[in-house]
């Protein structure tokens, strides 16, 4: 058995005067304490939303279906009042822009300790050393605790705000872009944290990123996301070098690297709006390589080797590889 | 086509008129920028002293006609403030920024008009820089009407409709009535490139041009900067944080470090052969694409230190994994590392 099991999740938008936006359509992954996962697609592919939904934190007008099993239990089974349980205690999270979404006015410390009041973690004196302890944990002094967010550098806001998704000791923690607003040196101090954050706690981590880099460089497995549906999925050593979706391929070849002689080429075409019926192949329509039952049949995600799953008709033809 | 362009771009033309050798279309000396510090009622009662921010201190570089150059850094080293300068938005503190020749800097408002016309701007967010209720036609036409080169309105839509299909907007007259909101990211920032395009620049400053596009479709806006400098006389200064991309697009890369090019060179030289220690940390922090390829990243304590107060000698030296005694006195300036394969390859290294 997994730590968390996501199967067959999908999510829907109902917004008003408009038509249902599939935003996830039928995901499934599995993760084990201590693995690094990336979570890849380009704006709209449905990655945020997914991870939303593993922390009951969908808006009002998304509906969700499939199960989100931790240690066996489904946690969206009884809607708030099941996922409430494991919010933050299991389950916790980095939302993109975090470091911008720090309360102004109050200490660092004393807003690391306020979730551990309200989960029952620990009150008073006791969650104010805990919170001195998460900010070691992060690289920052303890001391740092009574300063006011605009004292500290982007870099620092960003560790404080991993601190405070670990108050409540979690299991799973999900990092929605955590260093997409941040220079090349503070990323790479960022990464190097969250990797050894897994290392050390046993923490499972999902990346959520548009960056193939920084997946290639931290997770050991991912999955790439096209419209709602995870398209491929394994191993990322595998989907560098023996992709087998064509949106893998050319995602890495519209990704410049530092020393790379081949051409950057952009994928031509954008991805389909999700608030219709699809037909086919999601990603025919700016294939390279499109076979006439791509029209028409929706591939589905199929193993095609051991830990390696990929949705494309072209791992059927003979001799596919 | 090339007839249009000229039509619309007399300045660029008549600025390089000179006879002799031509003076290179941008050349940046010894250029300084400081900001003043604002100073609160406690600090003035106390009469303490002024403080200046070193956003630009002390840089030179050249760019060539029809060549793209990087300039690549952390944020608050100064790359920002040095395309405002060139843009004449911004005063420098010391230092001259020559536009083919003219030295921008002693000139009015009045004359810069002219100027202006021959630098154009690309900015980094184009979900921000096109007015959500200006159609692409408007977007495209405003800068022919600011700068009085319109002509009669059919004119203005020939000249905008040739440089739609030039940024790769084709057919063009599909675009020609939409508003931003009907365009992807991609497609925004190609219009923004168009209403930069529409004056005829000799020079064109891109400010993280593709940073806030998707990645399919970066690529493009990037192969298209690439074409339209190599098919005229335009030069590009990329400013950018993203090596990679700079490394893959630019003809040469400048480094810059708290208001200074610390290295510099052509980019491929740049990139294999760093010798700058600054250089080298940022290069081993760019995550490759290859999973094997993973390199023990030289990952620097701390940040970029404030630039209201520079460290003394080199500025580097107080993150410097290698640096010496003499570091911190000797303030190093750019010259020809003994290592360096290329002439043109430069670094401000006393160790080097």
């Amino acid at each position: 058995m997994s730590l968390l099991e996501v199967s067959g999740l999908h999510v829907w938008f109902d917004p008003p005067h408009a038509a249902e936006v599939h935003a996830v359509q039928g995901v499934s992954f599995a993760l084990d304490p201590g693995e690094r996962f990336g979570l890849v697609g380009e704006s709209g592919c449905g990655k945020t939303t997914t991870v939303l939904a593993l922390m009951g934190l969908l808006p009002p007008n998304a509906s969700a279906a499939g199960e989100v099993l931790i240690n066996g239990q489904n946690i969206l089974a009884g809607g708030e009042d099941s996922v409430q349980a494991y919010r933050w205690k299991d389950v916790a999270m980095v939302f993109q822009g975090a470091m911008n979404a720090l309360n102004p006015v109050k200490k660092i410390g004393w807003q690391i300790a306020e979730p551990m009041a309200f989960h029952g973690v620990a009150q008073g004196a006791a969650a104010r050393k805990r919170a001195g302890e998460l900010l070691e944990m992060v690289g920052i002094p303890a001391a740092a605790g009574d300063r006011y967010p605009h004292e500290f550098s982007g870099g620092m806001r960003q560790r404080a705000a991993i601190a405070m998704a670990l108050a409540c000791e979690p299991k799973i923690l999900l990092a929605d872009e955590p260093t997409t607003a941040l220079d090349v040196m503070v990323q790479a101090q960022i990464l190097e944290l969250l990797t050894g954050l897994s290392r050390d706690l046993g923490l499972a981590l999902v990346l959520v990123t548009h960056d193939l880099p920084v997946v290639a460089q931290v997770c050991e497995r991912a999955a790439v996301m096209y419209a709602g549906e995870i398209v491929e999925a394994g191993p990322t050593e595998a989907l560098y070098h023996n992709p087998r979706h064509p949106y893998t391929r050319l995602l890495f070849a519209a990704t410049p690297d530092l020393y790379g002689h081949d051409a950057v080429i952009s994928i031509p075409g954008a991805p389909p709006r999700l608030d219709g019926e699809l037909t086919g192949c999601p990603f025919r329509p700016r294939c390279d390589v499109p076979l006439d039952r791509c029209r028409d049949e929706d591939p589905e995600l199929r193993l095609v080797e051991v830990g390696h799953r990929a949705a494309c008709h072209r791992n059927d033809l003979v001799g596919a590889s | 086509m090339n007839g249009n362009k000229k039509a619309a771009a007399p300045a660029t033309a008549s600025a390089a008129g000179t006879t002799g050798p031509q003076p290179p279309l941008l050349e940046v000396a010894d250029l300084v920028t400081h900001y003043q510090v604002r100073r609160g009622v406690t600090e003035r009662l106390t009469r303490a002293p002024q403080l200046w921010v070193h956003a630009v201190d002390g840089v030179s570089f050249r760019l060539a006609r029809g060549e793209m150059m990087a300039l690549v850094g952390e944020s608050g080293c100064g790359k920002t403030t040095t395309a405002q300068t060139i843009l004449g938005m911004v005063k420098p503190t010391s230092g001259a920024v020559r536009l083919n020749g003219t030295d921008i800097g002693g000139l009015s408002e009045r004359q810069l008009r002219p100027l202006r016309r021959t630098v154009q701007m690309i900015y980094q967010d184009p979900y921000e820089s096109l007015d959500p209720r200006f159609r692409v036609r408007e977007s495209v036409e405003e800068p022919m009407l600011v700068h009085g080169i319109a002509g009669s309105r059919a004119e203005r839509e020939a000249t905008a409709v040739d440089v739609l299909e030039r940024v790769g907007l084709s057919p063009a007259r599909m675009y020609l009535d939409r508003f931003p909101h009907e365009l992807s990211g991609g497609q925004r920032q190609r219009v923004a490139i168009a209403a930069a395009l529409v004056l005829g620049p000799g020079l064109l400053l891109a400010d993280e041009p593709v940073s806030m596009l998707d990645v399919s479709v970066r690529a493009g806006v990037l192969s298209l900067l690439d074409t339209l400098r190599g098919d005229g006389d335009m030069g590009i200064l990329m400013i950018t944080h993203d090596l990679s991309t700079a490394a893959r697009f630019a003809d040469r890369i400048a480094v810059m470090y708290l208001g200074r090019i610390v290295e510099c060179g052509p980019s491929a030289e740049v990139v294999r052969n760093p010798q700058h220690p600054y250089t080298k940390a940022l290069l081993s922090v760019v995550p490759k694409r290859d999973p094997r390829e993973r390199t023990v990243p030289q990952i620097l304590t701390g940040e970029t230190p404030n630039p209201i107060s520079v460290p003394s000698g080199c500025r580097f030296h107080p993150r410097c994994p290698v640096a010496e005694e003499r570091c911190r006195q000797e303030d190093p300036q750019l010259r020809l590392p003994a290592a360096a394969t290329s002439p043109a390859h430069q670094a401000a290294c006393l160790l080097v």
